[in-house]
């Protein structure tokens, strides 16, 4: 593609006082192209994204937007920039409707001057529509949003950026708290929006859930880059590796497993237990490294 | 795209259907408890009561004038309470507002024009003060407004002792003569319409002709102006939204550009810009303020918006609940008087009422916003 990328980060680094907060970064993120963001807690995920998202600004570095240098002063600028993330709290008022969270601080309006008003029967509308459009058949847009499921309110925040003319969505962890069936009706909708042509930058720790929609890979870990990974580069065993939880979670298996030896000498029913335990953990271990393919 | 929608819609449309029956619907209506307690209040006072007069032509115009006054400002006060905010300030702000109206018209001599709007000057300042204060420091409206209601009660009695040596200033009506904005807030209208219907005999005739009731009080006209604009803006305006937004969760609609804090500023504007309405029209109806004016009727404003369905933790409600709590309010107080019930009981039953009010409501918001 001959186009700037849809937004470049160059070597941005954010420091808060003498805390390195983050060293170095860069990525690109092009049009209709999925960045996975992954690390482990206090990697740096957060600081990134709020750097991105105009919560706050690199200590050095440059991000640009189409090619071209940019300074966020707020999310909001951000936003007219194109560039929208959803973050956990997804910003939804469970007591509201549908419609309303759909337009809220955005909501479309007829008639001018007093009479001036909500379009009601529009924004039902679109809100619907959109809605539909992701495979969620939303029975009555003016249903509380408490009312739907997680997974639900996750398609529902992101759809509303995409409607709002979001070219590049910033996703945080938008899978963490989602059961299975949740998760994938998420991330099915994150192959949605790439195929429409957005860039999607998906933060997570979840490399299963990375995997199958990510086309690259940023991997950070203690706030600096352990690098980009084109999928093509990479195997999804690989990145868990380099996440260090592969190692670690490899470590604590063999020691489970070595408690359990050293206690069946000791005690017979405790032991056998214990063992249990080391074996199912162990198994569960084997799911995450090697999931049903 | 409206036919791919229609295609699965219609394909389980029924069984959908089926699945939100009209009960589970008014359950989700903020305004269910209110309306199923003014049906109880009105079918017990219609047995205990129907042969007392209460439910006459004057017996009406009597507990819908004293709901309108309650209900203009419960009006206010739920759109606050929705905004996700207290004002316990609008009862000492009725009685400052009814001395900025009297002093200067009766003490002073200005046109009463001059009077009230100076009064509805005061009211916006107090309602800036109040907003501002709550939305810069962060602390509770509860406690900000508390103050206020010392600061404002404090500071009637004292100016109005320093002013006129006395707590009550009389003679405002003889100052409203003739002024062309008075009309407005005191008096009535449809004074025509009663003569017509006493001429016909819908409504009884005093000894010397004239019709029992003599017309629409402007209070009760104000009540079902401001519940119908109230509601208007509440469901059908970007500012409404706003409001439901503000109190419903303020750092998400923060998020998405809600402007909260103009918002919740407001709202404190028009509470306290209800209570000067109240005031004003009592100031012109007695002809005289009183610097015990509007004493608990924060409280009684707050509870009528409660039981009109408004959450205390703000984010849901409706002012035609909060219109029909106030209409509770005044029916039972009058119907107290009419079966000549010692009037002592009338705070027992509407405390009682506030509390089935309140569970009631937490159980239809658990229902509401039930997860599947």
């Amino acid at each position: 593609m001959a186009e700037a990328p849809l937004i470049e980060v160059d070597s941005i680094s954010k420091m808060f006082g003498s805390v390195i907060a983050l060293k170095d970064i860069t990525m690109t993120v092009e049009a209709g192209e999925v960045l996975c963001l992954l690390g482990d807690n206090g990697a740096g995920k957060s600081t990134l994204i709020k750097t991105l998202s105009g919560v706050h600004r690199p200590s050095s570095g440059e991000i640009r937007v189409g090619g071209k240098p940019v300074a966020f002063d707020s999310p909001r600028d951000a936003l007219d920039h194109g560039i929208a993330t959803v973050f956990q709290d997804l910003a939804l008022v469970p007591l509201l409707s549908v419609t309303r969270n759909f337009f809220m601080g955005r909501e479309p309006t007829k008639g001018s001057g007093p009479l001036r008003r909500f379009d009601v029967t529009f924004a039902d509308r679109v809100a619907s529509e959109e809605m539909a459009k992701i495979g969620i058949d939303v029975r009555d847009p003016s249903q509380a949003v408490g009312t739907m499921s997680g997974g639900e309110r996750q398609c529902l925040a992101i759809a509303r950026a995409v409607y709002f003319g979001a070219k590049v969505l910033i996703l945080d962890e938008p899978t963490s708290a989602l059961g299975v069936k949740q998760a994938s009706m998420v991330l099915r909708y994150i192959a949605q929006a790439k195929a429409r042509g957005l860039g999607v930058i998906f933060i997570t720790h979840n490399v299963h859930h990375a995997f199958p929609v990510g086309d690259k890979f940023t991997l950070l870990n203690r706030g600096r880059s352990l690098g980009n990974f084109a999928k093509t580069d990479v195997t999804r065993e690989q990145i868990l590796e380099m996440m260090a939880g592969g190692k670690e979670l490899d470590d604590l298996e063999a020691e489970l497993a070595e408690f359990a030896r050293a206690d069946s000498t000791a005690d017979g029913g405790a032991a056998a237990a214990e063992s249990a335990m080391a074996a199912s953990f162990h198994d569960e271990v084997e799911q995450v490294h090697h999931p049903r393919q | 795209m409206a036919e791919t929608t229609a295609a699965p819609a219609t394909a389980d449309g029924d069984e959908r259907l089926s699945k939100t029956p009209f009960v589970k619907k008014a359950l989700g209506r903020p305004e269910l408890g209110a309306v199923a307690g003014a049906v109880l209040v009105f079918v017990f006072f219609g047995i205990v009561a129907g042969g007392t007069g209460m439910f006459s032509a004057r017996g009406i115009i009597n507990f819908l004038e004293v709901s309108s006054l309650l209900g203009i400002l419960a009006i206010g006060v739920a759109l606050l309470m929705i905004g996700g905010e207290f004002d316990l300030s609008i009862g000492s702000m009725i009685a400052a507002a009814g001395m900025v109206v009297a002093i200067p018209a009766v003490v002073w001599g200005w046109p009463m024009w001059l009077c009230i709007l100076l009064a509805f000057g005061v009211a916006v300042l107090v309602g800036l003060g109040n907003g501002w204060l709550v939305v810069t420091t962060g602390l509770p409206s509860f406690i900000v407004t508390l103050g206020g209601l010392f600061i404002l009660r404090g500071a009637t009695i004292g100016f109005t002792r320093l002013l006129t040596g006395r707590t009550q200033v009389s003679g405002v009506g003889d100052a409203a003569e003739g002024d062309f904005l008075a009309p407005l807030f005191g008096g009535e209208v449809l004074q025509g319409l009663f003569v017509w219907l006493s001429s016909i005999g819908v409504v009884g005739q005093r000894l010397d002709g004239l019709p029992l009731v003599s017309g629409v009080p402007m209070s009760i006209v104000w009540f079902f102006v401001l519940g119908a604009v109230a509601t208007w803006v509440l469901l059908r305006t970007r500012y409404g939204n706003w409001i439901y937004a503000a109190g419903g969760d303020k750092s998400a609609a923060r998020n998405v550009g809600v402007p909260v804090n103009r918002v919740k500023i407001s709202l404190f504007v028009i509470t306290a810009s209800v209570a000067t309405l109240v005031a004003v029209i009592q100031v012109l109806d007695a002809g005289s303020a009183d610097t015990n004016r509007g004493l608990l009727k924060e409280l009684e404003a707050i509870s009528a918006a409660v039981i009109g369905g408004c959450l205390l933790t703000g984010g849901y409600g409706s002012a035609i609940g909060a219109m029909l709590g106030a209409l509770i309010f005044g029916t039972v107080q009058m119907g107290i008087f009419y079966t000549g019930v010692n009037t002592d009981w009338f705070k027992v039953f509407l405390g009682a009422m506030l509390v089935i009010a309140v569970l009631s409501n937490n159980y239809i918001r658990k229902k509401a916003t039930e997860a599947r």
